[in-house]
């Protein structure tokens, strides 16, 4: 079973009917005994960071998921939170992706928000058949800073890591859930894997 | 580089899909899932729908077919329209909607403004603002553009900026359902003192009106409805031509 990981850090409705309209089984969750026998497990998030990793903490899922050993998709704040630290609200991430998330600098309109070319440097089988330099839907003000994971960049103000790739552990600044065609593309890649 | 986003607007009205001349004579022209997924097939880079009904018998309407666009739906769209508390807002984003947009409830009471942004995030708000050129001023007007306040647009668009809000939806009353081109003048003046995208809205009457918006202006989006309903201009002969003229924009066939 597909688990969403639901620990109440922002809307997840849009990836829950992506899902649908790929007939996938899945379940939303937060509970550790379901997240435990799921075989693949998708990080959603929209929110604060601060905020999100007291919730994860909370529902004492920190240790579990640095463990996770299947495929793991974290999206938008879910990909940052992978991270060490970040500087919104100065939170301590879950460390699997050894860098920083950084606030964009002043210098152009914040949040970076709209449709933005994605460089793809790896041929993972997640990004197969996403064309080179394709367009994503992006809604963010942090960025993850550079790192030895990073699999694909983006610019808007500097040239940041905008997805990354550790061992089962996948992370996307972009969101798939709304990139139309390609975002599906990429969601469906993830489930095959 | 981040392109520039070109987004249909849908009024509803009962459900279904209309559209003001000048914010009356309503025409019907559809139903809104079926308009929102071919624009979604033809290009359009996000949705915004505006629902002129909103009373409080209609709010079971519109969060339903909230629902169902969501299902269909692969790109952002944002929901506006008698949007009066948190509680609207959270019903219309749990049912799928990526933004909500207010207006009149901003003005009466902008702390809603903070509220929303702490509680969603700053990207869930989106503030529109009607202007109109008054007495050698941008005057924000409310309700529908029925009433008028004491607001200057300047000023308004600088407070809902400092409040967190997350974009602003700029439609010129003076430029709305005239088709003859976007309102220039007080797009490019909001576009220079705040630093939050802006979506231009009212007076596209063809490709040249987009053209001439954002070689004029920082908007990062343009917002129009009837030209699309009525297939005046196709999306995608839009998107090819604005990259005919170094306009960045998302082209992709389908």
């Amino acid at each position: 079973m597909i688990a969403i990981l639901d620990y109440g850090a922002g809307n997840i409705t849009s990836v829950k009917n992506l899902l649908f309209s790929l007939k996938v089984n899945f379940v939303v969750t937060s509970d550790l005994e379901v997240l435990e026998k799921s075989e693949k497990i998708i990080f959603p998030g929209v929110g604060h960071a601060e905020f999100a990793m007291l919730r994860l903490n909370e529902l004492k899922l920190v240790n579990f998921i640095q463990n996770y050993t299947k495929p793991f998709l974290g999206i938008c704040l879910g990909m940052q939170l992978m991270c060490n630290h970040s500087e919104e609200g100065n939170t301590k991430g879950l460390g699997i992706i050894p860098t920083k998330v950084k606030r964009f600098p002043d210098k152009d309109i914040i949040p970076h928000m709209g449709w933005n070319e994605v460089n793809f440097h790896y041929n993972l089988s997640i990004f197969q058949g996403i064309p080179q330099n394709s367009d994503f839907y992006f809604v963010h003000s942090y960025y993850v800073e550079e790192n030895p994971f990073c699999v694909a960049r983006c610019n808007y103000i500097l040239e940041f890591c905008c997805a990354v790739q550790k061992d089962n552990f996948y992370g996307v600044q972009f969101h798939p859930e709304k990139s139309s065609e390609l975002g599906k593309k990429i969601m469906l890649n993830f489930l095959n894997l | 580089m981040l392109k520039k986003r070109i987004i249909p607007c849908l009024d509803v009205k009962d459900g279904r899909v209309v559209k003001g001349i000048k914010f009356e004579n309503l025409k019907d022209s559809g139903d809104p899932v079926e308009l929102a997924y071919r624009y979604m097939q033809e290009g359009a880079d996000e949705l915004v729908f505006l629902d002129i009904t909103a009373t409080e018998n209609q709010r079971q309407t519109l969060i339903q077919w909230v629902k169902e666009v969501a299902k269909v739906l692969q790109i952002p769209f944002t929901v506006g329209g008698g949007i009066r508390n948190l509680d609207d807002v959270k019903a219309i984003i749990d049912a799928g909607a990526d933004k909500i947009s207010i207006n009149s409830i901003a003005v009466k009471n902008p702390s809603i403004i903070e509220s929303i942004a702490k509680q969603f995030g700053s990207q869930f708000v989106v503030v529109a603002i009607d202007t109109k050129y008054k007495n050698q001023q941008n005057k924000v007007f409310i309700a529908g553009g029925k009433i008028e306040t004491e607001l200057q647009t300047e000023n308004w668009s600088k407070e809902v900026e400092n409040l967190g809000a997350g974009e602003i939806l700029l439609t010129s009353m003076d430029h709305d359902g005239e088709k003859n081109g976007f309102a220039i003048d007080i797009l490019s003046k909001i576009t220079q003192i705040i630093n939050i995208p802006v979506i231009a809205s009212g007076g596209a009457g063809n490709k040249q009106h987009f053209l001439e918006v954002f070689q004029k202006t920082k908007v990062t989006a343009a917002l129009a409805a009837s030209i699309f309903h009525y297939q005046i201009v196709n999306i995608q002969d839009l998107k090819k031509y604005l990259l005919e003229h170094q306009i960045p924009v998302r082209y992709a066939k389908y």
